[in-house]
C-alpha cells in the first residue's frame, strides 16, 4: 500500500506565526491572578456547547432512570412494610457513597465512559426520591383513604386515584431536589470520561483557569435553577386544588 | 486486545494495594501504597472534614438557631440551601486553588462553605417546628432567650439538627475526596493520581473513601439516635 | 399571595433560564469529539495529500496529559486526518505508563513518547545513559522497543526536558545558576512539582538521588500551577519545562537552573505505534508523521504551547493554526 506524500520543500511555519509577548503585554487569559476574562469569554463560549448537551444528557437520563427506579422501590415498600428499612437503608448507602468513588468502584463492571456516570448518578438520586415518595404516601390522610374505600375503591384505584395524586407535592419536591443535586455532581463525570461541563473545570489545563471554571459553573447554577424552577411550576401545574398558603 | 480483568481479580488487587506496598508504575523504584500510606491519606481526609465540619457548625448552628428561634430569614435560608446543593464541588476546589492558594486553610475554608448550607437550614426548620407551647412555658419560668434556645429549642430540634450536620459531612467528605487538587492529600489522590498508584491503587482509593464516608454516616446516625431524647424518638419510613 | 399573574412570572422565569441554558448549547455544540477526516478541503493544496486508500484505515491518536503532548497528538492527528485516514483522537490519557498500555491494549493507534522518557520510564536507563543526540537517543529507545513489537519514527527538531526553576529575585538571592548550586540552600527552600514527581528519576527522585539534594519541603501540585505557585511567592523552587513559553515571554521573572549533572535529559519526540498497526496503515502514516514533523522547531513548539497555556486556545485551534501556517493543509 503506497501513499504518496508530496516532498515538496516546505513546511516551515511563515514569518507571521511568532506573536509578540513580554511580562506587561500578556493577555488577561495569561496573568495568573485574574479571575475573569471578558474578552476571552465572550470568544470562545462556544467551547461549552458540547459539553452543556453532554451534561443536560447526562442529568436527564439518570435522573428519569433514578426516579423510575425509586418510585417502583417505593410502591413496592408501600405495599410491603418490611421492605421499608432495608430499602431506605440500600438507597442511603448509595447517597453517601462519595460519587468520584462509586465511578470506580464500577469501573471493573461498567468500564469507563458516561455509562458509569449515569448509573452512579442514578444511584445517588435514589435516596431523595424514595424518601420524599414513602414520605407523600404516607402523609395522605386517611379521611382521603376511608372515603375512597368507601366510595368502593380498589386498593389499587385508591393508590392511582387518591394516594399519588395527593402525594404529588412530596414527590416532585424529592424530584426537584434530585434533580438539582445531579447537575452538580455531574461535573465530576470528567473523572471518568462521561464528558460534561467538567471538562471545562478539570480537562486540559481548565484547573487553573478560573475564567473558564466560573463560565461551567455559571451554567451549572442557571441550568439547575432553570430546573428547580420549572419544576416547582410544575408541582404548582400539578396541583390545582392547593393554592399556595397566604404568605 | 488485552480482556479487562474480570471484576473479582480487580478487586484481589485493590486489597492487596491497600494492605503491602506495591512498586510504583512511575520510575524511581520507589514503592507506593500500603497499609501505612493508606491510613496516612484516611487521617488526612478525616483530619480536613473534622476541621471543616467544626467551622461549619461553629458559623452555622448559632445562626440557624437563633434565626429559628426569631422565625426569621426563611425564605434566604431555602435560597441558601438550594443554591449550597446546586454548587459543584470540582468548581469549588478549583476556584479555591487557582485563586486563594492551596493547602489545609483554603481547602478547609471551601469544605465548610459547603457544610453551612445544610446545618443552618436544618437547625432553623428544627426550632421552627418546636412546640411554641414548650418556649412559652419556659419564656414564663423567666428564662431568657439565650438560655431558652439553649436548654429547650436545641434539645428538641437536635434531630433535625444531626440531619443536617449528617448532610454537611457527606457533602464535605465527598469534596475532601477531590482536595488533591488543592495540594491537601488525602484518599483522592489515590483516585486522581492513577498514574503513580496504578488502576489497583485506584480501585483501592474508591474502596477506602466509600468506607470512610458509610463509617461516617453511620457514626453520626448513632449519634444523632443517643441525642434524640426518647420522648421525641419519631420513627422515620 | 400568590396569584395566577406569580404563576406566569415564575413560568416565564423558568423559560428564560431553560432558553439561555439551551442557547449556550446550540450555540457552539458541534459533533467534534473526533477529528473525522475533514475530507472535503484539505490536501487539495496543502504539502500532505490526500489518499483515498487510507481511508480504509482508522487510527486512534493518543497523548500523554499535558498541553504540549494534546497539541502534539492534535497536529498529528489533522495531519493524518488530511492524508485520508478516519482519525479518531483519545488525548489526556495520563502518564506514560498509562499511554503506553493504551497503545500495548489497543485503545490507541499510536501516540507521541520523549525518548529520554521511554529510555528512563519503561527501560530504566539511568539519566547518563540517555544519549544526547536526537538520533542516537531515537535508535537506542528503537532497540528496546522493538522487543515488544513497537515501532517508533525519526525525531522531532525540539527537545524538551524537565527543569528546576525559580524567580530571578530567589535565583540572586542565593546565587543560583546551576543545579548543584543548591547545595546547603535546598535545605531552606520548598520545591512544588507534579504528584508523580515525588518517584520520579527525571524530577524529585533524581534530584535527591543523584544530586544529593534535600528539601525543605515538596508540594504536590497540579502542573497547570507551576508557575502561579512561583508567582505568589509559595514555592521557592518549582519544576517545569524547558519549552515552557512562560520562560521567553515573562524571561524577567523566572529563570531554570542549568542541569548541569545531566539529570533531566532533553527527549526528541517520537511517534510511537504497533509494528503491526504501521504495517497495516501502510507507508502513508510514516511518511504523514515525518512530514508534519518538518516545521517542528524549539521556537515553534514554544509558540504553540503558549497559544494553548497563556491565550488558552484549544490544542485542537494550535494545531490548525501550525497545519496551515506550515502549508501542510490548505486554510
Amino acid at each position: 500500500m503506497i501513499s504518496p506524500v508530496l516532498f515538496a520543500a516546505g513546511g516551515e511555519v511563515g514569518g507571521d506565526f511568532f506573536r509578540e509577548r513580554t511580562s506587561d503585554t500578556l493577555p488577561c487569559q495569561a496573568q495568573t491572578d485574574q479571575p475573569f476574562c471578558f474578552d476571552w469569554a465572550r470568544e470562545n463560549i462556544d467551547r461549552f456547547g458540547t459539553p452543556t448537551v453532554q451534561h443536560l444528557e447526562l442529568v436527564v437520563i439518570s435522573v428519569m432512570i433514578g426516579f423510575a427506579l425509586a418510585f417502583a422501590l417505593a410502591l413496592l415498600a408501600h405495599r410491603n412494610t418490611w421492605l421499608r428499612t432495608p430499602l431506605l437503608a440500600a438507597t442511603g448507602i448509595l447517597y453517601t457513597i462519595p460519587s468520584i468513588a462509586f465511578f470506580f468502584l464500577l469501573l471493573p463492571v461498567t468500564g469507563i465512559g458516561k455509562d458509569t456516570a449515569i448509573v452512579a448518578l442514578a444511584a445517588y438520586t435514589l435516596q431523595i426520591i424514595y424518601r420524599n415518595t414513602m414520605l407523600g404516601l404516607e402523609n395522605v390522610p386517611s379521611s382521603a383513604k376511608e372515603a375512597a374505600r368507601g366510595m368502593g375503591y380498589t386498593d389499587r384505584q385508591i393508590l392511582w386515584r387518591v394516594e399519588l395524586p395527593l402525594a404529588v407535592p412530596e414527590i416532585v419536591a424529592g424530584l426537584r431536589v434530585a434533580i438539582v443535586s445531579t447537575v452538580a455532581i455531574a461535573t465530576l463525570a470528567v473523572f471518568i470520561g462521561g464528558g460534561g461541563l467538567g471538562t471545562q473545570i478539570y480537562g486540559g489545563g481548565n484547573l487553573t483557569f478560573p475564567t473558564s471554571v466560573f463560565i461551567a459553573l455559571a451554567i451549572v447554577v442557571l441550568m439547575a435553577m432553570a430546573f428547580h424552577i420549572a419544576l416547582l411550576v410544575a408541582q404548582r401545574f400539578l396541583t390545582p386544588w392547593r393554592k399556595a398558603r397566604v404568605a | 486486545m488485552t480482556a479487562s480483568l474480570p471484576p473479582i481479580a480487580s478487586f484481589t488487587g485493590a486489597i492487596e494495594f491497600i494492605f503491602s506496598e506495591q512498586t510504583s508504575n512511575v520510575t524511581g523504584g520507589k514503592k507506593v501504597g500500603g497499609f501505612e500510606q493508606a491510613v496516612e491519606l484516611t487521617l488526612k481526609q478525616l483530619e480536613v472534614t473534622a476541621l471543616a465540619l467544626a467551622l461549619a457548625l461553629v458559623v452555622a448552628l448559632p445562626l440557624g438557631l437563633y434565626l429559628g428561634h426569631r422565625g426569621r430569614g426563611e425564605v434566604v435560608l431555602v435560597g441558601l440551601a438550594n443554591a449550597g446543593r446546586a454548587l459543584p464541588e470540582l468548581a469549588l476546589i478549583a476556584l479555591v486553588a487557582a485563586l486563594i492558594g492551596i493547602g489545609l486553610v483554603p481547602v478547609t475554608i471551601a469544605l465548610a462553605v459547603l457544610g453551612i448550607p445544610p446545618i443552618v437550614s436544618n437547625a432553623y426548620v428544627g426550632v421552627r417546628q418546636v412546640d411554641p407551647a414548650a418556649v412559652d412555658a419556659a419564656r414564663g419560668m423567666g428564662m431568657s432567650e439565650m438560655a431558652i434556645i439553649r436548654k429547650v429549642e436545641l434539645p428538641l430540634a437536635i434531630s433535625t439538627v444531626m440531619g443536617g450536620v449528617r448532610s454537611a459531612t457527606i457533602a464535605i467528605v465527598a469534596t475532601a475526596t477531590i482536595a488533591p487538587l488543592a495540594g491537601v492529600v488525602t484518599l483522592g489522590d489515590f483516585i486522581i493520581n492513577a498514574s503513580i498508584y496504578g488502576e489497583d491503587g485506584r480501585l483501592a482509593g474508591a474502596i477506602l473513601v466509600a468506607l470512610l464516608a458509610l463509617f461516617l454516616e453511620g457514626a453520626l446516625a448513632l449519634l444523632q439516635r443517643r441525642l434524640t431524647s426518647d420522648g421525641l424518638k419519631v420513627k422515620t419510613a | 399571595m400568590r396569584t395566577d399573574q406569580t404563576r406566569v412570572r415564575a413560568l416565564l422565569a423558568a423559560l428564560a433560564a431553560l432558553v439561555l441554558t439551551l442557547g449556550v448549547a446550540a450555540c457552539g455544540s458541534s459533533g467534534d469529539s473526533t477529528t473525522s477526516g475533514s475530507t472535503e478541503s484539505s490536501g487539495e493544496s496543502g504539502s500532505i495529500i490526500f489518499n483515498p486508500q487510507n481511508k480504509k484505515v482508522t487510527l486512534t491518536i493518543g497523548s500523554k496529559n499535558f498541553p504540549e503532548q494534546e497539541i502534539l497528538g492534535e497536529i498529528y492527528a489533522q495531519a493524518l486526518a488530511a492524508a485520508g485516514y478516519k482519525v479518531k483522537t483519545a488525548l489526556n490519557l495520563g502518564s506514560e505508563t498509562v499511554a503506553l498500555k493504551a497503545l500495548k491494549s489497543g485503545q490507541i493507534s499510536g501516540y507521541p513518547e520523549y525518548a529520554s522518557t521511554a529510555l528512563t520510564s519503561f527501560f530504566g536507563f539511568e539519566p547518563e545513559e540517555v544519549p544526547s543526540g536526537a538520533k542516537a537517543a531515537k535508535e537506542k529507545a528503537y532497540a528496546e522497543f522493538v522487543k515488544e513489537g513497537l515501532v517508533t519514527f525519526e525525531p522531532t527538531l525540539f527537545a524538551s526536558a524537565n527543569a528546576v526553576g525559580t524567580t530571578k529575585e530567589t535565583a540572586e538571592k542565593y546565587g543560583l545558576k546551576t543545579i548543584s548550586d543548591l547545595e546547603g540552600v535546598s535545605e531552606k527552600l520548598s520545591l512544588y512539582g507534579s504528584p508523580e514527581c515525588r518517584q520520579r528519576i527525571d524530577c524529585l527522585a533524581g534530584l535527591e538521588k543523584l544530586y544529593g539534594l534535600k528539601f525543605k519541603s515538596f508540594t504536590p501540585v497540579d502542573i497547570g500551577l507551576r508557575y502561579t505557585v512561583l508567582e505568589k511567592g509559595q514555592a521557592d523552587l518549582s519544576i517545569l519545562f524547558t519549552t515552557d513559553p512562560q520562560l521567553s515571554a515573562e524571561s524577567d521573572k523566572f529563570v531554570i537552573l542549568e542541569d548541569d549533572k545531566h539529570v533531566f535529559p532533553a527527549g526528541n519526540v517520537i511517534f510511537l505505534t504497533k509494528r503491526k498497526t504501521a504495517w497495516e496503515a501502510g507507508s502513508g502514516l510514516e511518511q504523514t508523521i515525518q512530514w508534519v514533523q518538518k516545521g517542528l522547531t524549539l521556537k515553534v513548539m514554544q509558540e504553540l504551547d503558549a497559544r494553548v497555556e497563556l491565550e488558552k486556545e484549544t490544542p485542537k485551534e494550535a494545531a490548525k493554526a501550525y497545519l496551515e501556517s506550515g502549508g501542510y493543509i490548505s486554510s
